[in-house]
C-alpha cells in the first residue's frame, strides 16, 4: 500500500494530451486517473504498456510506469514482463486495429496463457490514427476510405472471441459511462489471471456517432443490458431469457419477470459468457454491458511460482 | 585370439543411413565414448529437415561425422577415413567423398534389388567392381541382429531397429572405445521399457563380439589421448556451450536469465536445454511466435531481467521490428541468431553465414546494433559472457552469430572455475529526484536502467522519438538528428578486444580473415600451409559491430586478405566500405562447412597469382 493517499492528480502525468477534441479516450483516462489511487498500489508498481494507435498513446499521460510498444505487440511485451515481474500491476492499452488485426495472436494466447495482465481494448471500429479505414470490429457494409462500396468482412465480437481463447475475466463498458467503468475495471483488477475489457469508444472524428444506440437517452435505456451479478439480466425495456441452447432479448411486456436470467458473474461454464456474447448484434440494438469472471480452474502464468522453479 | 593392435594419429569415422536409422544417436555415443577417453574431436551432424523423409532413398540420408586425434583437432575432417553405410541410399549419397584405400562397412542386408532400384543402383555396387580400390566389409548387419535378438520378445521390426547397436559395437571394438558410458545411457534411455532395453544391449555386444570372433577384421585401431592444457573437460555442442554461458553470466551479472523463444531448427536446442535450469533462476517462455519471442524477452528487459531471445534468420526476419524498438528502448537484449542455410525456409538443418547483412541493417531507420560471432562449439561459452557484457554495460541489443555447424557440432570444452568467470555485476537506476531516463553515463552513454518497482522513476517510453535526457517525445528536427547519432555513437563506442593475430614469422603476405565457424577449417588450412613452408597469416573476427579498434592496421599490414565465408561476400563487403580494402573473398553456399582441402587450393591460387 502507499504510505500516503495518493489522489487522480498523482497519477496525471506532465505531458500535454494529444487526442482529437471529443475523443472517447479523455473521458476513459480520466476515469482511469481516477480509479489508480483506490487500487493502493504505490505508483512505481505499476506499468501500461500499449502498442500502437490512438488509445495506445494511453501510457504518456499516467504518472506510471509505462511503454509505448510496437503494433499489435504489447500483450507479448507485457507477457514477459508479467512473468518476469509478478509482483506489478499490468495494464495493457489496445484499440480494435491493434488488438483484434495485426496483434490477434498475441491477444488470444495472453488470454489462455492466463497472464497477469488487464488488457483494455478501445474499440471504436475504424481505424483513427491512419485515418478512417475500416477495421476488424467495423459492421460490414461500412463506407470507409479503404471500403468505398463497403466492407465485406464479418466483424469479431472481442468478447466472443476473448472467451474463445479461453478468456478468465470478459467485460464490456462505455467510455462516457465513468462509474459504469470505473466498477468493471474494480472487478477486472481484482481479478486473478489475464482480463479482457472491452470499452465502447467514440470518434469523433472517423466514425462519430457509432455507438449512439448506447449512449443517446432515447434508446440507451433499451439497449444497455446490465449484467450485475445476482440480478435480473435487463434494460429499462428488455429481458434476456432462455431460448433452447441460447439466451435471447425479449421484449419486457412479453415476458414473465421470474423468466430472467439472474446474472451470475462467476458463473463456472465459459459458455454462459459465451450466450451473452453473442446477444450484442453488429447493429448494436441490445448491448450486454458488465463483466463474467469465471471461476475456472487456471492457474495464472507465473513461473516463478515455487512448484514450478523445482 | 587377440588381433594386433595399430596406432593410428587421427581418425574420421562417418556413419550414415536412413534418417530413421539413428545415425546421430549412434554418431554421438561413439563421439561420446571417445571424449571420455581424452582425445580432442570435432563433430560434424548432417541430416535432412524431414524428420522421416522416404525410407531408403536418397533425401532421406543422414550422417554423422566424428574426427578424434591424439593430437589438436580442428574440423571433422574433409573426408572419412571410414565410412558405415547401412543401406544403398547412404552409401550412395557418400561415397563420392570416401578417398580409395578408405574402409567401408555396409549392411549387407539391406542391399536388395528394391533398395538397389530407389536410388538408381542397375547392378549391386557389392557385386560390380565399383568399389574395388576400398577396403570393404559387407557384413549381414540386419540379420545378425535379429539373431542375435532371438531370445527377446519383440516384434521383427523394432529388433532390426537395433541395428545402429549393432554397428555402434562393432565400431567400440575396432576402436578401443570404452562401452560402460553407453550402457548407462541405454539403461537411462530405455529403463521403462526392458525388452527394448534388453534388445538394444544385446546388439552392442553382439557387434562387439563380431568383431573380436570374425576374421572379417585383421586389425583394431589404437589413437592416444591428445595432450590438452590440463582441467575437466567435456564434450559439448555449441548449442549446449552457449546455453551454459547464457546460464553462468547472467550468474555473474545477478540477474534472472529469461528466455523468450519459438522453436525453429537449428536453435531449438537452446530453448531445451536453458528449460532445465529453472533452479539457475532461468525462465523459458515459448511463445506464440518469433514476434512475441522477442517482445517477451524486451519486456522482461524492461522489468529487470536478462532478456534473450534465440531463433535462426527466417525468425530475426520477424523479430526486426521488435528489435528495432529495442533500440530505441536502449535496454540491454541478446537476440541470438544460428544461422541457417537461406533465403526463406531454405536449407533448414545445414550451414550458412549469409545472416549477417541482415542482422547488422535490417531494420528501418537508422538502427544499429551490436553483432557478435562464435568461432566454435566451445567458444560459444565465452562469447555467451560477452553477448552479456556488452548488452548489460551499453544496453543494447547484441546480436550473437551462431550457425549450423557449430551448434550442432561438439567438441571437448575446458569446464572453467567459477573464479575465472567475469563480474558483470549490474546496477540499477536508484530512486532520485527529476530523474532523467535518457540521461546518459558519460563513458559508455549508456542510459539507466530504470525499473519498475522503484520509486520515483515512474517514467514513459517508447517506440516515437525522444527528447535527449527527459525521454519525452519529440518531433524536434535537431533533436532527432542529434539521436540518431547518439544511438549509433553508443554503438560504435562499444569496447571490444583488438584482434588477434597469428603470424609466426611476422612476414607473411597473405591474411586469412574469417569470421563464424570457418575458424576450424581456415585454421586447418594454415597448419597444412605453413606444413608446406608457406607464410600465411591468420585472424578471426568474433566482434564485427563494431570492429575491433587495430583492424584497419591489421588490413593495412597485409597485402592480400583472403576471406572465406558460407555467404556470397557479406563480411568482405562490410571491411571494403569501412577500410577501402580490397579483400579476395572466396565463397561457397552449399550447405556444409569449407574443406581444409579447398582452402588451402584457395590460398595457393592467392600466394603463387
Amino acid at each position: 500500500m502507499a504510505d500516503i493517499a495518493l489522489t487522480k492528480k498523482d497519477f496525471t502525468s506532465d505531458q500535454e494530451v494529444r487526442w482529437c477534441p471529443g475523443c472517447g479516450d479523455y473521458s476513459i483516462l480520466s476515469t482511469m486517473q481516477s480509479f489508480l489511487p483506490e487500487m493502493g498500489v504505490p505508483r512505481e508498481n505499476i506499468v501500461f504498456i500499449s502498442g500502437i494507435g490512438c488509445s495506445s498513446r494511453f501510457p504518456y499521460y499516467l504518472e506510471t510506469f509505462g511503454v509505448h510498444s510496437v503494433h499489435g505487440r504489447a500483450p507479448a511485451v507485457a507477457s514477459g514482463l508479467a512473468i518476469a515481474r509478478p509482483d506489478l500491476s499490468i495494464f495493457v492499452i489496445t484499440g480494435d486495429g491493434d488488438a483484434l488485426s495485426i496483434g490477434g495472436n498475441h491477444l488470444i494466447h495472453a488470454m489462455r496463457r492466463n497472464v497477469e495482465l488487464k488488457i483494455l481494448l478501445f474499440n471504436n471500429r475504424i481505424y483513427g490514427l491512419t485515418k478512417g479505414q475500416y477495421s476488424p470490429t467495423s459492421e460490414k457494409g461500412k463506407i470507409t476510405k479503404s471500403t468505398p462500396i463497403g466492407s465485406l468482412d464479418t466483424p469479431f465480437n472481442p468478447i466472443s472471441l476473448a472467451l474463445g481463447a479461453e478468456a478468465s475475466f470478459v467485460a464490456r463498458s462505455v467510455d462516457s459511462d465513468r462509474k459504469h467503468l470505473t466498477e468493471v475495471l474494480r472487478a477486472a483488477t481484482a481479478h486473478k489471471g489475464s482480463a479482457l475489457v472491452e470499452i465502447y469508444q467514440n470518434c469523433p472524428i472517423f466514425n462519430d456517432g457509432a455507438f449512439d444506440s448506447v449512449k443517446d437517452p432515447s434508446t440507451k435505456e433499451g439497449s444497455l443490458l446490465q449484467m450485475v451479478h445476482g440480478q435480473p439480466i435487463k434494460s429499462a425495456k428488455y429481458g434476456v431469457v432462455k431460448n433452447d441452447l441460447h439466451f435471447e432479448v425479449k421484449p419486457l411486456d412479453q415476458i414473465n419477470e421470474v423468466d430472467i436470467i439472474i446474472h451470475d458473474a462467476h458463473h463456472p461454464d465459459p459458455s454462459y459468457a459465451y450466450a451473452l456474447s453473442r446477444l450484442s448484434g453488429s447493429e448494436l440494438e441490445h448491448v450486454p454491458v458488465g463483466y463474467s469472471a469465471m471461476l475456472l480452474d487456471r492457474v495464472t502464468h507465473h513461473w516463478s511460482t515455487p512448484n514450478l522453479m523445482k | 585370439m587377440t588381433k594386433p593392435v595399430v596406432a593410428l594419429k587421427s581418425v574420421v569415422i562417418r556413419f550414415a543411413g536412413d534418417s530413421g536409422d539413428g545415425m546421430q544417436l549412434t554418431g554421438d555415443r561413439f563421439t561420446m565414448d571417445t571424449a571420455s577417453l581424452g582425445n580432442d574431436l570435432s563433430t560434424l551432424p548432417n541430416f535432412p529437415a524431414e524428420i522421416r523423409a522416404p525410407q531408403g532413398t536418397l533425401p532421406g540420408v543422414s550422417s554423422f561425422q566424428l574426427h578424434f586425434a591424439d593430437h589438436h583437432v580442428l574440423t571433422a575432417g574433409d573426408a572419412p577415413d571410414v565410412l558405415v553405410a547401412m543401406n544403398p541410399a547412404a552409401l550412395k549419397a557418400n561415397i563420392k567423398e570416401l578417398p580409395k584405400g578408405a574402409m567401408l562397412i555396409v549392411d549387407k542386408d539391406e542391399f536388395t534389388t528394391r533398395n538397389l532400384q530407389k536410388v538408381g543402383y542397375e547392378t549391386n555396387p557389392l557385386e560390380d567392381g565399383s568399389l574395388d580400390g576400398y577396403s570393404i566389409h559387407a557384413i549381414p548387419l540386419t540379420s545378425l541382429t535379429v539373431g542375435a535378438l532371438a531370445e527377446v520378445e519383440i516384434s521383427k521390426k523394432d529388433a532390426e531397429r537395433s541395428k545402429n547397436m549393432f554397428a555402434l559395437g562393432l565400431l567400440t571394438w575396432m576402436y578401443h572405445r570404452p562401452t560402460e558410458s553407453t550402457i548407462k545411457f541405454l539403461e537411462a534411455k530405455f529403463g521403462k521399457k526392458p525388452d527394448i532395453l534388453k534388445a538394444n544391449l544385446l546388439a552392442y555386444n553382439a557387434g562387439w563380439n563380431y568383431g573380436e570372433t570374425t576374421e572379417d577384421f585383421a586389425n583394431t585401431y589404437e589413437i592416444a589421448p591428445a595432450k590438452m592444457p590440463a582441467g575437466k573437460y567435456k564434450n559439448i555442442s555449441g548449442n549446449q556451450a552457449l546455453a551454459h554461458g547464457l546460464i553462468a553470466g547472467a550468474q555473474q551479472s545477478g540477474l534472472q536469465l529469461f528466455l523468450g523463444s519459438y522453436p525453429i531448427t537449428p536453435a531449438s536446442d537452446i530453448l531445451h536445454e536453458l528449460s532445465k535450469h529453472k533452479k539457475f533462476n532461468v525462465i523459458t517462455f515459448q511463445a506464440e511466435d518469433e514476434i512475441a519471442a522477442v517482445g517477451a524477452a524486451l519486456g522482461a528487459s524492461y522489468g529487470g531481467a536478462l532478456g534473450v531471445t534465440t531463433t535462426s534468420g527466417p525468425g530475426i526476419a520477424l523479430k526486426s521490428e521488435m528489435i528495432g524498438l529495442a533500440v530505441m528502448l536502449e535496454l540491454p537484449l541478446i537476440i541470438i541468431d544460428v544461422q541457417r542455410g537461406g533465403p526463406s525456409t531454405g536449407l533448414p538443418t545445414k550451414t550458412e553465414q549469409a545472416d549477417l547483412l541482415q542482422v547488422m541493417f535490417g531494420r528501418n531507420g537508422e538502427c544499429p546494433a551490436v553483432v557478435i560471432a562464435a568461432s566454435q562449439p566451445s567458444d560459444c561459452f565465452a562469447m555467451s559472457l560477452e553477448a552479456i557484457r556488452i548488452a548489460t554495460t551499453y544496453r543494447v541489443p547484441v546480436f550473437y552469430l551462431s550457425d549450423g555447424y557449430i551448434a550442432n557440432g561438439s567438441e571437448p570444452w575446458k569446464i572453467p572455475n567459477v573464479s575465472e568467470l567475469p563480474d558483470l555485476k549490474v546496477e540499477f537506476a536508484r530512486t532520485q529526484e527529476n530523474f532523467l531516463p535518457y540521461d546518459r553515463d558519460p563513458k559508455t552513454l549508456a542510459r539507466p536502467w530504470a525499473i519498475p518497482g522503484t520509486k520515483g522513476l515512474e517514467h514513459r517510453i517508447g517506440g516515437i522519438e525522444k527528447a535527449d535526457k527527459t525521454g519525452a517525445i519529440s518531433y524536434e528536427p535537431k533533436n532527432h538528428d542529434f539521436m540518431v547519432r547518439t544511438r549509433q555513437a553508443k554503438i560504435d563506442n562499444v569496447e571490444v578486444p583488438d584482434l588477434h593475430v597469428d603470424d609466426p614469422t611476422g612476414d607473411a603476405n597473405v591474411l586469412f580473415l574469417g569470421w563464424g565457424s570457418t575458424f576450424g577449417p581456415i585454421a586447418s588450412a594454415v597448419e597444412v600451409l605453413r606444413s608446406n613452408g608457406e607464410k600465411v597469416a591468420q585472424a578471426h573476427l568474433k566482434y564485427i559491430n563494431p570492429f575491433p579498434k587495430n583492424l584497419g592496421d591489421v588490413l593495412n599490414k597485409y597485402p592480400k586478405v583472403i576471406t572465406p565465408e558460407m555467404n556470397l561476400g557479406q563480411l568482405a563487403l562490410l571491411l571494403r566500405a569501412k577500410y577501402l580494402k580490397d579483400i579476395i573473398s572466396y565463397n561457397q553456399v552449399r550447405g556444409l562447412p569449407f574443406s581444409t582441402a579447398e582452402l588451402v587450393e584457395a590460398a595457393m591460387g592467392v600466394i603463387n597469382g
